[in-house]
């Protein structure tokens, strides 16, 4: 039983980054994080030794987000995330150095449900059956999910930062 | 074989970045990736952001885990009033189902035992910590003696666990006097000279087994919790996340 709290502890910083990249926001980040482990101690002895911590908490940390998503989503930027930098080129593809505040902002773009199975997959690195059980969606959503979300960052990304871009609006269905 | 490399899907573009396809077909996507530029173009792009997303809010990672995340990774910890009603009311009940089985120990409540445990820890902490000369009854070179010695004195088997690979060697330990019994300390230290007493004591009057729980005084930080029938403390004045680690790897070492 010790064992588990410490192997919880232990998964802190990785939910803590993830909820980061999902929500855009530190505190709001902090507060799903800080409800999951909530809900997780509450549920441990559901948990079975032999399953992936972390996956566990993943899912948790998804219905919580999925049921509460106006409560985390992510207020659009009150201020401009211009810092000087030269715009990249268009049709260069990102060859470019992407720039970390700007990927943030393509993935506060994207859809909620694409824009965890893009997080899941690309920075948890979680193979896409694991995404699936931890979304509780079917493989085939979770790839088109996953090409729709890439190619959304793809196309934001590579594109010259227009000067003033109507973000609140952008939703792509 | 062949009708599958024959059709390279989106699928096997994506999961060729994620790096989930057996080696064979990675060769055959590669192959195919060689003859068309564009596609290559895309799946670097789709490589750069994976790598953007690992590097994304890397420093977190890193940082300290806050103090409200970390109450909440306890065991005991609070909850949420509706929780708390829930668990009040479970406990009560099996309360009540004990007392009831047990009348003679009814009625019950927080048994006197924890409290008394934390105090003289505390007290004991405090009074040997400083010692520079006489830290310890026993050094740890006489280890074997004084565990034979403390598990005869507490009746009870008694071991010093070893918290090396946390960086705190063991001191030694000595005998105390705890209310009605005896009580046994090891004291240990790091390289830094921190230190950190482990007092354990035996409970007569059988109270249950705990959890981890935390009692914060004068700056120490105490973990304790009761197991079959002896009590625990680990005391320290280390930051709180790194006692948790040492009293898990103590309660592990003592429990297994």
């Amino acid at each position: 039983m010790t064992d588990i709290t410490q192997r919880l502890i232990q998964c802190i910083p990785r939910l803590r980054r993830y909820a980061q990249a999902l929500t855009g926001d530190s505190n709001r980040a902090d507060d799903l994080v800080q409800d999951s482990l909530e809900r997780a101690w509450s549920r441990l002895h559901l948990w079975r030794e032999s399953g992936d911590l972390r996956a566990w908490l993943f899912t948790i940390m998804h219905n919580i987000f999925a049921n509460n998503v106006r409560q985390y989503a992510r207020t659009p930027p009150m201020t401009s995330l211009h810092d000087g930098k030269e715009p990249a080129a268009a049709d260069t593809g990102l060859d470019h150095i992407l720039h970390l505040q700007d990927v943030q902002r393509a993935l506060q773009e994207l859809p909620e449900a694409q824009r965890e199975v893009l997080l899941l997959v690309g920075m948890e690195q979680l193979s896409y059956e694991e995404v699936a059980t931890v979304l509780d969606i079917p493989i085939g959503t979770v790839m088109s999910r996953l090409a729709r979300a890439r190619e959304h960052l793809r196309v934001s990304l590579g594109q010259p930062r227009p000067a003033k871009r109507p973000r609140l609006l952008r939703r792509v269905k | 074989m062949n009708d599958r490399d024959a059709r390279v899907t989106e699928q096997d573009l994506h999961a060729y970045v994620d790096d989930q396809l057996d080696q064979a077909r990675r060769a055959e996507i590669e192959a195919y990736l060689q003859m068309t530029p564009a596609e290559a173009a895309k799946v670097r792009d789709y490589q750069r952001i994976n790598q953007a997303l690992q590097t994304l809010h890397q420093g977190v990672l890193a940082e300290a885990i806050p103090r409200r995340l970390r109450r909440q990774s306890k065991p005991v910890r609070r909850r949420r009033a509706g929780w708390q009603a829930a668990m009040v009311a479970g406990w009560l009940l099996c309360g009540g189902v004990i007392g009831w089985w047990l009348r003679a120990q009814w009625p019950m409540p927080l048994p006197p035992f924890r409290d008394a445990l934390v105090q003289e820890a505390l007290q004991a902490h405090a009074v040997y910590l400083p010692e520079v000369r006489h830290p310890v009854e026993v050094p740890a070179e006489q280890e074997k003696h004084l565990v034979a010695w403390l598990s005869k004195r507490l009746a009870a088997s008694i071991q010093a666990p070893k918290l090396t690979a946390a960086g705190f060697e063991l001191l030694g330990g000595r005998l105390l006097p705890a209310g009605d019994g005896p009580a046994a300390q090891f004291m240990y230290q790091n390289a830094q000279g921190q230190r950190l007493t482990l007092f354990v004591r035996k409970d007569v009057k059988g109270s249950p087994d705990t959890a981890f729980q935390f009692a914060e005084k004068n700056q120490l930080n105490a973990f304790y919790w009761i197991d079959q029938d002896l009590g625990y403390a680990l005391i320290g004045d280390v930051e709180r996340d790194i006692l948790t680690q040492l009293a898990t790897s103590v309660y592990q070492q003592l429990t297994y």
